[in-house]
């Protein structure tokens, strides 16, 4: 079942360029012609440039080769799975009704149809049958924002990825359900994996999508995820990442969303756990009035490291965005943060925010904060700012002398911190479920979940702080 | 926009001339073009060095070679042939006992900027060190500083009558290996300011350096260095010009600044070089490498700048804050116009406990030029308690100039604090539409809002400065000077 995968002794990136010369064809058996032509593309581009290193200028404080300098299986078709699918993916968020798409390994892991048809017109379900079955819209909107050019992962995935999650939503459709995507790694062995989102919304619809990345076991993988998302006229558009791996694991994030007038979009970024997660996430604000949230939290301990790049490209008049990430570091762990608003010459009467908030705990924890901004229209509002600090001595002082221990405060206090960005998400019960996994996490009686993130061990009870409000 | 009244004014008030653009007929003693090692022998031959200032030279120009040029910066701009420049250019005639031998061109060219050499500065209290063409001309008050033990002269004055103070503090702190042109710089510099402040002086007189390019095609790499003993106190202010030319000219000095024990150092500058002509012709190239370190406790370095010169500008003065409870300040204003490019700021460096920085910087950009602000602040893991807080500020004149921010902050102590934050706007309608219901017009209410806008900065300036800052930010914008 695995002849495809070359012995190790060889580098990564050489092992993927073997893989892509002697089994090209197998690589693009299932692919519309436009999908092919830029994979050979996209090749010649990692050939020169290769995986990013820590001595390139966006790669400075991330140590990348500690990835791309291992040893990983690089699979080029899809793994019988070693245990029950359909019990690993069984999700139980309380009063939460979804529609969940599995990948395992990278692979679309649903039992047939792989791409399922709602009555009203929404379809979902593994790129690679898109590709089959609605190749007009795959090569419309293939490749075309996620620039092969922007980076070493983005090339490869061009170059070599085979599936991933396909989602269309025609023209006034709007989404009932929230769709959830669960992504789980579970092999016994170190494992590369790619996969290859394409969503499509189109005018005047609505779409609420979970994007989780979850590992099982323990064993170290890297994972290079590149998700493209179009937003038609006045449609809306939600996302929600949540990040749950094991602390030997990479990620490799590449979300690349570009916004026609009028649209609204929301994306959350939730890291609770991950050895080393790199979010780059691109908003292109293409058409008049078009607004883009992007959030994030980020609670991170050990000698995790979490790196969230973010450019907000304001390329039309009238638009706003506003970005807030906000993280908790414990013990050794690194945190960077580098956002980047880009105003256009001609998008004049921009608003546009941007926000990092950190509080270290301990000495060991490290954060690179850089919030650029990069203007050329005039008539713009735009403001930025960083900070740097530790929970308020006051505020804890004012807990302690009402009879609240120093521990419980300190929970207190971060969850505050953290509540923020939780109370941003507008769908309740996963905002609930959320909130429970936050204090959770702060409690850290939240490591690598056993099944998906959102079992969460005790899936009905909520969860409450030792608190007595009251005497506040 | 073209159809109200008055918002033309801005295209008219950023399109201004340079004022200082005369040329002056000296005669000059030049090296030959280009830069091999031959070019440091000679620099250093006719500086009549000794033999350690020549190995120190020769020992950057090698590691210079093995580096490359940074492309990091905001900045754009045609490669720079290192080979083409001239390393050295000296007015002829030196060693002057007193004014009746200074050459009079060179008289008028002081007196055209401003600058007196002679006893009238007694008036405003002010020490001049003059700098022309890499070389220092003419240093005033020797005898005045004399008697409180402060020695202020130039650089191979200092190499000459102080070895063992430039041995030991050149290159602490900014070494050859920092940074392309800092090495550049430690390989062909050919003259600066030396100043030493004694313990417990508090230097009686504002010291202050004017540094002027003259001859074409010659590069300027000039070095200050400045050491304040334990509890001293200097104010050091730093002035410079060029004419106008076609081509760009090179100028990459180096500013070292060491503070011990409770002492003071409050350096200002006020850069004027040629910015190049409305089309983005000629100009000063200004790669500048200027750091403070506070090495004692209680120490405090203080940098203000008024940037309005320089067709490129890439310069980050910045404070490493070594002794526990030092000070590092930073107060910039960076004006650009037509096609001038600027990326400048600075970086705080908190090493010890207690630390604090502060940093407070106004970019003002108009026409199509470019204006960025990057800094760093690094909290290191001893820098205890430390603090700092920065605010950057940009302005646009116009719909063609871009205003950047690039902050990088990095912390590596729980209990330091750092804030951040910026804001960029244009001058607003409301606050124009104000002062013309009163009478004021748009020209000078531009002014007055511009003033107000960089007024925080500007308040740091020494009186001498502020002054001159003032006018020059008002003619800037009045469109007489560029």
């Amino acid at each position: 079942m695995n002849n495809e995968h070359l012995v190790q002794e060889i580098s990564l990136d050489e092992m993927l360029v073997n893989q892509f010369d002697t089994q090209f064809e197998l690589i693009s058996a299932n692919d519309i012609e436009a999908v092919t032509a830029l994979r050979k593309e996209a090749m010649t581009q990692f050939m020169t440039t290769g995986f990013p290193s820590s001595s390139d200028e966006k790669w400075r404080n991330t140590e990348i080769e500690a990835f791309t300098e291992e040893n990983f299986q690089y699979y080029l078709t899809p793994m019988e799975p070693e245990r029950d699918i359909e019990d690993m993916f069984r999700c139980e968020v309380h009063n939460f009704d979804t529609e969940i798409i599995s990948l395992l390994n990278g692979w679309c892991a649903d039992k047939k149809p792989g791409l399922k048809t709602l009555p009203n017109g929404i379809v979902y379900g593994s790129l690679r049958q898109a590709m089959q079955y609605f190749p007009e819209i795959v090569a419309r909107n293939y490749g075309k924002i996620a620039d092969f050019r922007s980076n070493g992962f983005v090339s490869i995935n061009t170059a070599m990825v085979q599936d991933g999650v396909f989602i269309y939503v025609p023209d006034g459709v709007e989404a009932e359900k929230t769709l959830q995507m669960i992504k789980m790694i579970d092999r016994r062995e170190s494992l590369f994996v790619q996969s290859r989102n394409l969503i499509v919304l189109g005018k005047n619809s609505k779409l609420s999508l979970m994007h989780c990345d979850d590992s099982i076991n323990h064993f170290k993988s890297l994972i290079n995820t590149v998700t493209e998302v179009f937003i038609g006229e006045n449609a809306h558009f939600e996302l929600y990442k949540l990040q749950n791996l094991n602390n030997q694991s990479g990620l490799v994030n590449s979300t690349f969303i570009r916004q026609e007038a009028n649209s609204t979009v929301k994306t959350n970024t939730l890291t609770f756990n991950c050895g080393m997660i790199r979010n780059n996430i691109t908003v292109d604000l293409q058409g008049e009035n078009a607004h883009a949230d992007v959030l994030g939290l980020y609670l991170m301990d050990k000698k995790q490291h979490i790196d969230n790049q973010i450019y907000i490209n304001h390329n039309a008049p009238h638009c706003s965005s506003n970005e807030k990430f906000k993280g908790i570091l414990d013990d050794e762990a690194s945190a960077v943060f580098n956002g980047y608003i880009h105003v256009a010459r001609n998008a004049q009467k921009t608003n546009a925010y941007q926000n990092n908030n950190n509080i270290l705990l301990k000495p060991t924890a490290t954060i690179n904060t850089m919030p650029f901004l990069e203007i050329y229209a005039d008539d713009v509002k735009c403001s930025h700012g960083a900070t740097i600090g530790q929970l308020d001595q006051e505020a804890m002082f004012y807990m302690r002398s009402r009879g609240i221990s120093s521990s419980n405060a300190r929970l207190l206090l971060m969850y505050a911190f953290a509540a923020d960005i939780i109370n941003q998400i507008s769908i309740e019960p996963l905002r609930q479920r959320i909130d429970d996994m936050v204090k959770k996490r702060l409690r850290g009686e939240l490591s690598v979940c056993e099944k998906c993130v959102l079992h969460c061990g005790m899936p009905e009870k909520e969860y409450h702080f030792d608190i007595d409000l009251s005497k506040l | 926009m073209e159809n109200i009244p008055g918002t033309n004014i801005l295209d008219e008030v950023t399109q201004g001339d340079y004022k200082f653009g005369f040329y002056t007929d000296i005669e000059n003693d030049t090296a030959p073009r280009g830069l091999t090692e031959d070019t440091i022998r000679f620099i250093s031959a006719k500086k009549e060095e000794p033999e350690w200032m020549l190995a120190s030279r020769l020992k950057a120009f090698r590691h210079w070679l093995t580096l490359k040029e940074p492309e990091w910066a905001h900045v754009h701009y045609p490669a720079i042939n290192y080979q083409n420049i001239i390393y050295y250019a000296a007015p002829k005639k030196k060693e002057y006992a007193s004014l009746d031998e200074i050459d009079p061109e060179l008289l008028e060219t002081f007196n055209k900027l401003g600058i007196s050499l002679d006893e009238q500065k007694k008036l405003t209290g002010v020490a001049v060190d003059a700098v022309i063409d890499s070389v220092s001309v003419k240093t005033t008050f020797q005898d005045t500083l004399g008697k409180h033990g402060v020695i202020f002269c130039s650089f191979s004055e200092a190499v000459r009558n102080h070895p063992e103070l430039i041995q030991k503090y050149m290159g602490s702190v900014v070494p050859y290996t920092d940074n392309y042109f800092a090495a550049l710089n430690s390989a062909v510099f050919s003259d600066g300011s030396f100043c030493f402040i004694p313990k417990g002086v508090r230097c009686p007189l504002e010291l202050s350096t004017y540094f002027r390019i003259n001859a074409a095609n010659t590069g300027q790499f000039e070095r200050t260095l400045i050491v304040a003993e334990d509890s001293s106190y200097v104010s050091y202010m730093e002035g410079c010009t060029a004419p106008m030319r076609d081509e760009n000219q090179l100028h990459a000095a180096i500013v070292e600044i060491v503070a011990m024990d409770d002492a003071e150092v409050k350096y200002s500058t006020v850069q004027n070089w040629y910015p190049g002509d409305k089309n983005g012709l000629g100009g000063v190239y200004n790669f500048v490498t200027k750091r403070g370190l506070c090495k004692g406790r209680n120490s405090k370095i203080s940098w203000t700048q008024v940037e309005t010169g320089s067709a490129i500008t890439w310069k980050y003065p910045s404070c490493v804050l070594m002794g526990d409870n030092s000070v590092g300040e930073f107060y910039s204003v960076a004006v650009t116009n037509h096609y001038q490019q600027a990326d400048t700021g600075t970086k705080m460096i908190h090493i010890g406990k207690n630390t604090r920085s502060t940093i407070i910087s106004k970019g003002i950009s108009a026409g199509k030029s470019n204006n960025s602000y990057r800094g760093l602040v690094k909290i290191l893991p001893a820098a205890a308690n430390s603090r700092n807080f920065s605010q950057c500020d940009s302005l646009l004149l116009g719909d063609r100039c871009g205003a950047h921010t690039f902050p990088y902050i990095q912390a590596r102590n729980e209990t330091s604090i750092v804030e951040h934050e910026a804001t960029t706007s244009k001058i607003s309608e409301d606050q124009l539409f104000y002062c013309k219901q009163r009478g004021i017009d748009t020209e000078k209410a531009i002014g007055l809002i511009v003033n107000g806008y960089a007024k925080e900065v500007l308040n740091k300036l020494p009186m001498e400065f502020a002054v001159e800052a003032q006018k020059l930010l008002a003619i800037t914008l009045e469109g007489s000077v560029g």
